[in-house]
């Protein structure tokens, strides 16, 4: 049946055409297969990438198409790099991508280990953990909003509970101090249940027999966990920590929804400030240039990474 | 110590990216230290000649 049917459409393809494609090597077939999307990759990742650097040495305002485009040579990037206020979204950034990482990666383990026992009803606890990460982050900034409230906020009645504090004492997202841990709290909330799926798999893959030889050479619990455990899922550990820092590092909608980058400018993170300079006071280049040195930055960290990463699968 | 500067004078791949990842490293607390502005400044230098290095000595024979 289907060869007939290849047969048919041979048939109806006009001579000069099938000529055509008779006549094309192997290579030249395999370059019409890759071209569209090495064309796809140029228009939107190398050009973009390149007119960015471009605009980086100019003083262009998007906003301002008509006026003269000047070369104003390395001077956006001295003004961003002396600027005390984007020095301070560095270290709001700093603070929110350490402690989300470390207790993100704290959190999902343990939650891994435990879900990675057996137990009743393990696959309904899997699903329940995993729900929070398939909220959109705008929807889990709203609700954050409602529940970080003083008078009828969950959040505050909770802690008023544990503690004995006044829940209307405190607003998590008014607060200079509370604010960059009520960004952490609701990132951690989220996106913990990722970094445990990660780890599951790791410890998922981990051959039974290590155990048995470990139990026959009378090893204790605590020593196969930190000599066959942690080394197996140390991997897939890292490749959490990578999409976790870089994700985090250019988190945006969580943070606009949660605080706006308030009180202030604590939880102003990068990307939001870059956001604020490119579309609010249409500095193109200058957040043109202030773009290249987050990528730069995440492009060293992210290489490195990813060759320690290699090491570790090696071993 | 006296393998590294060999390998180093050797142009291998390993010690030159050991010296890449350091300076990216020490880029990025210069970036994000709340301390000293100076080192501020120059951090993004840093992690430029530390991500062109890395990109460079990844070429380099093992």
């Amino acid at each position: 049946m289907i060869q007939s049917q290849i047969s048919k459409a041979a048939e109806a393809t006009p001579e000069p055409v099938a000529r055509r494609i008779r006549g094309l090597s192997d290579r030249s077939i395999a370059w019409i297969f890759v071209a569209p999307t090495i064309f796809l990759l140029l228009a939107v990742n190398i050009y973009p990438l390149l007119r960015t650097i471009w605009l980086s040495f100019t003083n262009y305002r998007v906003n301002r198409p008509n006026n003269d485009v000047d070369w104003v040579g390395l001077r956006n990037y001295e003004r961003i790099l002396s600027d005390p206020d984007i020095w301070n979204t560095m270290q709001a950034t700093a603070h929110f991508l350490f402690w989300t990482i470390l207790i993100q990666v704290l959190i999902g383990f343990t939650l891994a280990y435990l879900i990675n026992k057996k137990f009743k009803g393990n696959n309904l606890w899997t699903t329940i953990i995993v729900l929070p990460m398939m909220l959109s982050p705008a929807v889990v900034g709203n609700f954050w909003t409602f529940l970080y409230q003083p008078q009828i906020g969950l959040f505050n009645y909770a802690v008023g509970f544990l503690t004995g504090t006044d829940p209307a004492s405190f607003s998590m997202i008014g607060d200079v101090n509370l604010a960059p841990w009520a960004i952490v709290i609701a990132d951690t909330w989220m996106w913990t249940p990722f970094v445990m799926l990660i780890c599951l798999a790791g410890l998922r893959s981990i051959p039974e027999s290590l155990y048995e030889a470990a139990e026959c050479d009378r090893a204790s619990h605590w020593r196969q966990f930190w000599t066959i455990t942690v080394p197996m899922v140390l991997p897939f550990l890292m490749l959490a920590v990578l999409f976790r820092g870089i994700e985090n590092f250019k988190m945006f909608d969580l943070v606009v929804q949660l605080t706006g980058g308030g009180p202030g400018s604590v939880t102003e993170l990068t990307s939001i400030n870059l956001k604020r300079e490119a579309f609010e006071k249409w500095r193109t280049g200058y957040s043109s240039a202030y773009a290249v040195i987050l990528f730069v930055t995440v492009f060293g960290l992210a290489s490195i990474y990813v060759k320690a990463l290699n090491k570790v699968k090696q071993r | 110590m006296n393998a590294f500067i060999r390998g180093l004078l050797d142009i291998r791949r390993g010690p030159w990216e050991m010296v890449a990842s350091v300076l990216i490293g020490v880029g990025v607390l210069m970036l994000m230290q709340p301390f000293w502005m100076t080192l501020y400044t120059y951090s993004f230098i840093v992690i430029l000649v530390g991500t062109v290095m890395f990109l460079t000595v990844s070429h380099f024979p093992e």
